[in-house]
């Protein structure tokens, strides 16, 4: 029979775990980092997306967008883009890690003495920085074409931390897809088939009241809605969406954080689940 | 301690669905010596390695890695080990020393101990002009011996290999080989596993072969290559020859049963060790007029071993 020896060392304190795991994160996190410097392309989502799609609305389908209860489409449009821009930190996530796992970096991760949580919570780190990025550079194309925040800055910050925790949230959403597919073109692909829909199917563009009855019931709910109009409501921007009655629309900032930490208190232990699991 | 074992395993089994990888294998490996599991594709080598190196969890069954249980101890089993998969696994856009940097701090290296690793591993496996090129831009060789070098740097004291040269072209084969030779020189213990049989009979003191998922034999390369008999004298007639009179004056020597190749002009007969035997056969043909144009003795390899331990070819199977 096999006789295994005794733990050689004592188990660590937990706060020296605890200063393990953030080494690891920080390490981690660099590498991430280090991919995008090399492969800048990667970052098209949160740099090139949102100034096209600023310039794409503002410029030519703007003037054909009517706004209930009236205003300047150009203020209502960047809450829009702030939604859109968080959330598509999604399919970037699911993309990076699907291509980790198919590299067989994952596997050399997870045959080293180091935390396991800590390959998942370094490239969130990483991607929050991105969405950083993306927030930034939404707000400085939106002030090129006249967009203006007209409330204090405590509301401002406000706007800017809910949602900065919804891409966060969003991109855990995304890192539970591309442990589950494991292949970087699938992920890819899921981020057309759901990222642009959500994004589209929402108030992001136009009023949701001016959509099919049916299709505006789904756009009121989603949290692309909640999150762009949040921001629009506490930069002082038009918000038609409080003229829908949901609850989503009437309480933007509360339920943008309810559905942030939904996402998490989901997608987090279901990413983990999906890391440990065997290929 | 148990001391002297390296690896230990016992009654393993794992299926995938309706597969069985492995169908109870025993193994064991002493603290200091190579090892090589040898057999086709789907034998259930690679399934093996992963449970080994904590990446899968087995069925049934127990084995302990450097004295500590895989599946209970899998923390200290990681601490221990370096493991090198069949396809590399290095992060493309990071450098290769950036790769090895990055393994030595999840190690828990200090930083600038990390580096100086690095650097150490690099110099050894003759990378160093292409330290700071992102690994996208090596050679399968180079990417192998960074993956390699990246198993290494916590200097473990067992070592997984999988297939460690699938693929590689001859020359950045017979480099990987130096490497482990010295790595088993130096006291590691080296499981690999391979389907190549000159890469076993090069590379390991001892030699399991493995089919269907159990360890059908095992020994060094002299004592399975005995198990198939001796050496083998084989001889080309000239065409026009008649090989079947070749074939029954062969068979009065009484040495063993000759075979004739089929359509062909070779007689192979088993070699008798006595003095001047070959000698003797040649001029024995000669006198009857039959002319021979070329003459081998010919030593079992493991692929001779391989067709008679599980009668099929060493190299056939599906995917791993």
């Amino acid at each position: 029979m096999i006789e295994a020896a005794a733990g050689s060392e004592e188990a660590p304190s937990a706060t020296t775990r605890l200063w393990w795991f953030l080494r690891d994160v920080l390490v981690l996190t660099g590498r991430s980092l280090v991919h995008v410097r090399r492969d800048p392309a990667q970052l098209a989502d949160v740099t090139i997306q949102p100034v096209m799609f600023v310039l794409l609305f503002t410029y030519i389908f703007g003037s054909a967008i009517h706004l209930p209860g009236g205003g300047n489409y150009h203020q209502y449009l960047v809450g829009g883009i702030f939604g859109m821009t968080m959330a598509g930190t999604a399919p970037g996530v699911a993309v990076g890690l699907a291509t980790d796992i198919k590299s067989g970096i994952v596997d050399r991760f997870r045959a080293l003495p180091m935390s396991r949580a800590a390959v998942l919570v370094g490239r969130l780190t990483a991607d929050l920085l991105t969405a950083l990025l993306g927030l930034l550079v939404t707000v400085a194309v939106g002030l090129v074409v006249g967009w203006r925040a007209d409330t204090g800055p405590a509301d401002i910050l406000l706007g800017f931390g809910l949602a900065l925790l919804f891409a966060y949230a969003m991109s855990w959403a995304g890192a539970a897809a591309g442990l589950w597919l494991r292949n970087p073109e699938s992920a890819q692909a899921l981020g057309f088939v759901v990222f642009f829909p959500l994004a589209f199917v929402s108030n992001a563009f136009v009023a949701t009241q001016d959509l099919p009855s049916w299709l505006g019931a789904v756009a009121d709910w989603n949290p692309i809605s909640t999150v762009t109009a949040s921001c629009r409501s506490l930069f002082g921007n038009p918000n038609p969406s409080a003229l829908v009655h949901v609850w989503p629309l009437q309480n933007p900032e509360l339920a943008t954080a309810v559905w942030s930490v939904g996402l998490l208190l989901i997608f987090i232990p279901l990413s983990i689940h999906l890391y440990r699991r065997e290929s | 301690m148990t001391g002297a074992v390296g690896i230990e395993v016992h009654d393993l089994t794992k299926s995938f669905g309706g597969t069985r990888a492995l169908d109870g294998l025993d193994l064991v490996v002493g603290a200091g010596s190579v090892v090589a599991v040898l057999g086709p594709n789907g034998a259930g080598k690679s399934t093996l390695t992963r449970i080994l190196a904590t990446l899968a969890t087995a069925d049934s069954g127990r084995a302990c890695v450097a004295g500590f249980d895989v599946a209970a101890q899998a923390g200290e089993v990681r601490r221990r080990i370096g493991v090198t998969g069949q396809s590399t696994s290095l992060d493309e856009y990071l450098t290769g020393r950036q790769n090895l940097v990055m393994v030595g701090r999840l190690c828990r290296l200090p930083s600038r101990a990390a580096k100086a690793r690095a650097d150490e591993l690099l110099d050894q496996f003759q990378l160093s002009d292409a330290a700071d090129r992102p690994t996208k831009t090596y050679s399968g060789g180079m990417l192998r011996k960074l993956d390699l070098a990246a198993s290494l740097v916590t200097r473990p004291e067992v070592l997984f290999l999988d297939e460690p040269t699938t693929g590689l072209d001859p020359r950045a084969r017979l480099g990987l080989w130096d490497v482990i030779r010295a790595l088993g020189k130096e006291g590691t213990t080296i499981l690999l596993t391979t389907q190549y049989l000159d890469e076993a009979d090069q590379l390991a003191q001892q030699i399991a072969v493995v089919d269907h998922g159990r360890v059908i034999a095992r020994g060094t390369s002299d004592e399975l290559k005995a198990q198939v008999g001796g050496e083998v004298l084989e001889l080309t007639l000239s065409p026009g020859m008649k090989v079947q009179q070749a074939v029954q004056l062969l068979a009065q020597l009484a040495w063993g049963e000759p075979t004739a190749i089929e359509d062909s002009h070779v007689v192979s007969v088993p070699l008798s060790r006595a003095h001047g035997s070959v000698t003797e056969v040649v001029r024995m043909l000669d006198r009857s007029g039959l002319i021979v144009d070329d003459i081998s003795v010919r030593r079992p390899g493991l692929d001779d071993v391989f067709m008679k331990l599980t009668g099929h070819a060493a190299e056939v199977g599906g995917a791993e």
